[in-house]
């Protein structure tokens, strides 16, 4: 008997010195991680601080003072501000308005380079790494970057910004589309191929409607940042609200109470979108009125 | 000890818990029965204030528990440990770490976030979980067990804790009849041994006999028994589940004997 709970307290000690050796280890392991995180952390301020111009200590104040201009002039001329949202309103529907045609454009390529390039889903099960690839360099490529060859292609205005979102749009919800559609259920799938179905037919009858709700939800997340993306393109003459902003700025003081103008009705946009998005992606994940 | 007054939980306008009032004056094994629904689940839920109550008092030892705030509510919780029925352990980390948050409400965010544990909690989560019989399991991920060794790691967390009082909520309806019988076992030992009340939502009437001291009957929110597990005839328990008189008590039952009585019965 007294041997039996001996070897017993023995197994207890070894199991407790074997897991305390575990524990040092992981401790000794995420020491030197964060000693390296730290070290990387700190050596990269001191570049960027060493390259730049101006120090970042001393340039902080400096940082406040154009935002404080801004408001500072928008406050005196602030009798203008109606009209002037009056004004900026067209321009910024044409952002709003390219920003959702290129997220539906851009959502259907997704939504095909996804099922082409998920593991158990695809129709050509060889060429998923190729899709893949296809998506990264949709990805890769920065709006703006297509945009300005495009622009110097076809000439300013809404449409190359339009091709410019899509394109990247395509690419980043073909990503996150594809990383839902692995982990569907794919029973519905088999069910399907046993009575003969296509590959069409399987995709729109056995996976679309397990992925609907996170493929909407994704979308309109997308349609806010394509928003932000479309007014920036306006920068580099895609027409809307970013080209009279741009306009606005550059001129300096004297026109602040535009920019202050377009700042709301862009800030506005957006607050107004996500919200109404929120408010559908709650019901479609909690699943009321479906 | 503990003392509950009229304790009563809304849900918009569903009550869950309608005035429940009860006294527990020493350590004992108390089995609360009844129907899914029937409120068990949310009276344990206020016991430990991961819910709030609507209306009534909860008090221990002379101390009010139902208004508890902030860091206090949170030191009420590490008295006063609950095990869950889908075991709730984090199931990517390892058996012992996940022992060790039984001693979370003692140490730092900071300290426990890089997992510096001192060595002294370290050695006695693994004796308490070679008190369960499970201390070799103890570097493996929680998510590798299988779902009667979860439990018990779910029961070495609370006693981590060094509780007063152990909330079960179903412990053993998610297991096999044979793992059911090593928790709730255990659960018993931990009652005799270490003196602890035990307060556990069941919904089989013959588990209830079997280990409890005591026994509450809940239906649609309202205590409707509370006696001792003799008491429990089966007209008593036809009034809990609100059944009629097609009601067997083997249909309750997880026991593997009295499935085979019953067994027996319809060859007959």
């Amino acid at each position: 008997m007294t041997d039996v709970t001996a070897g017993r307290a023995e197994g207890v000690r070894s199991v407790q010195d074997n897991y305390l050796a575990l524990v040092r280890k992981k401790r000794l392991y995420g020491g030197i991680t964060l000693l390296i995180f730290i070290m990387l952390m700190l050596s990269g301020f001191q570049i960027a601080n060493d390259r730049n111009a101006g120090g970042f200590l001393e340039g902080i104040p400096m940082f406040f003072d154009f935002p404080e201009g801004v408001i500072e002039e928008a406050w005196e001329k602030r009798g203008n501000l109606p009209g002037l949202l009056v004004k900026y309103f067209p321009a910024l529907i044409e952002t709003v308005n390219i920003a959702a045609v290129s997220t539906l454009v851009g959502a259907f390529g997704g939504i095909v380079l996804s099922l082409l390039s998920t593991r158990g889903l695809a129709l050509w099960p060889r060429a998923i790494p190729l899709f893949r690839r296809v998506m990264d360099v949709m990805r890769a490529l920065p709006e703006i970057v297509i945009a300005l060859v495009l622009i110097f292609v076809l000439g300013g205005g809404p449409v190359p910004a339009m091709i410019a979102i899509a394109f990247h749009t395509a690419g980043a919800l073909g990503k996150l589309f594809s990383e839902v559609a692995e982990n569907a259920d794919l029973k519905p799938v088999e069910g399907l191929s046993s009575v003969g179905a296509s590959w069409g037919q399987k995709m729109l009858l056995g996976v679309i409607p397990q992925v609907a709700p996170n493929y909407v939800s994704y979308g309109l997340l997308r349609f806010e940042i394509n928003i932000r993306a479309s007014a920036i393109l306006g920068f580099v003459g895609a027409g809307g609200i970013g080209y009279e902003l741009r306009n606005s700025i550059s001129w300096g003081q004297g026109k602040f109470d535009e920019a202050a103008a377009i700042f709301i009705l862009l800030f506005g946009t957006i607050v107004v979108v996500d919200q109404v998005s929120s408010h559908f992606r709650n019901r479609l994940t909690k699943g009321a009125a479906l | 000890m503990l003392k509950l007054e009229r304790l009563t939980k809304r849900f918009g306008d569903r009550t869950a818990v309608d005035a429940a009032s009860f006294e527990i004056d020493k350590p004992a094994m108390i089995g609360i029965i009844g129907r899914s629904g029937a409120g068990k689940s949310t009276l344990l839920r206020m016991m430990n204030r991961l819910i709030d109550s609507s209306e009534g008092m909860m008090t221990f030892e002379g101390r009010e528990i139902t208004n508890l705030k902030g860091a206090e509510r949170r030191a009420w919780q590490s008295q006063c440990a609950m095990i869950f029925q889908q075991f709730n352990l984090v199931p990517r980390m390892d058996v012992v770490s996940n022992v060790l948050h039984g001693t979370l409400n003692r140490r730092s965010t900071l300290s426990t976030v890089f997992n510096l544990y001192p060595r002294e909690d370290i050695h006695r989560a693994i004796e308490i979980l070679d008190r369960l019989g499970i201390a070799e399991q103890a570097p493996k991920r929680a998510e590798a067990l299988s779902g009667g060794q979860q439990q018990r790691v779910a029961i070495a967390r609370a006693l981590m804790q060094d509780p007063k009082i152990i909330l079960a909520d179903e412990p053993i309806a998610s297991l096999d009849p044979m793992n059911a019988q090593v928790v709730m076992d255990t659960l018993r030992r931990i009652h005799e041994e270490d003196g602890r009340m035990i307060v556990c939502n069941l919904h089989t009437l013959d588990t209830a006999r079997r280990y409890c001291d005591r026994v509450i009957g809940m239906r649609d929110g309202r205590i409707v028994f509370d006696g001792l597990p003799s008491q429990l005839t089966t007209g008593a328990a036809r009034d809990i589940y609100g059944a009629g008189a097609d009601f067997s008590e083997a249909a309750t039952s997880t026991d593997i004997a009295a499935l085979e009585r019953e067994a027996e019965a319809a060859a007959i």
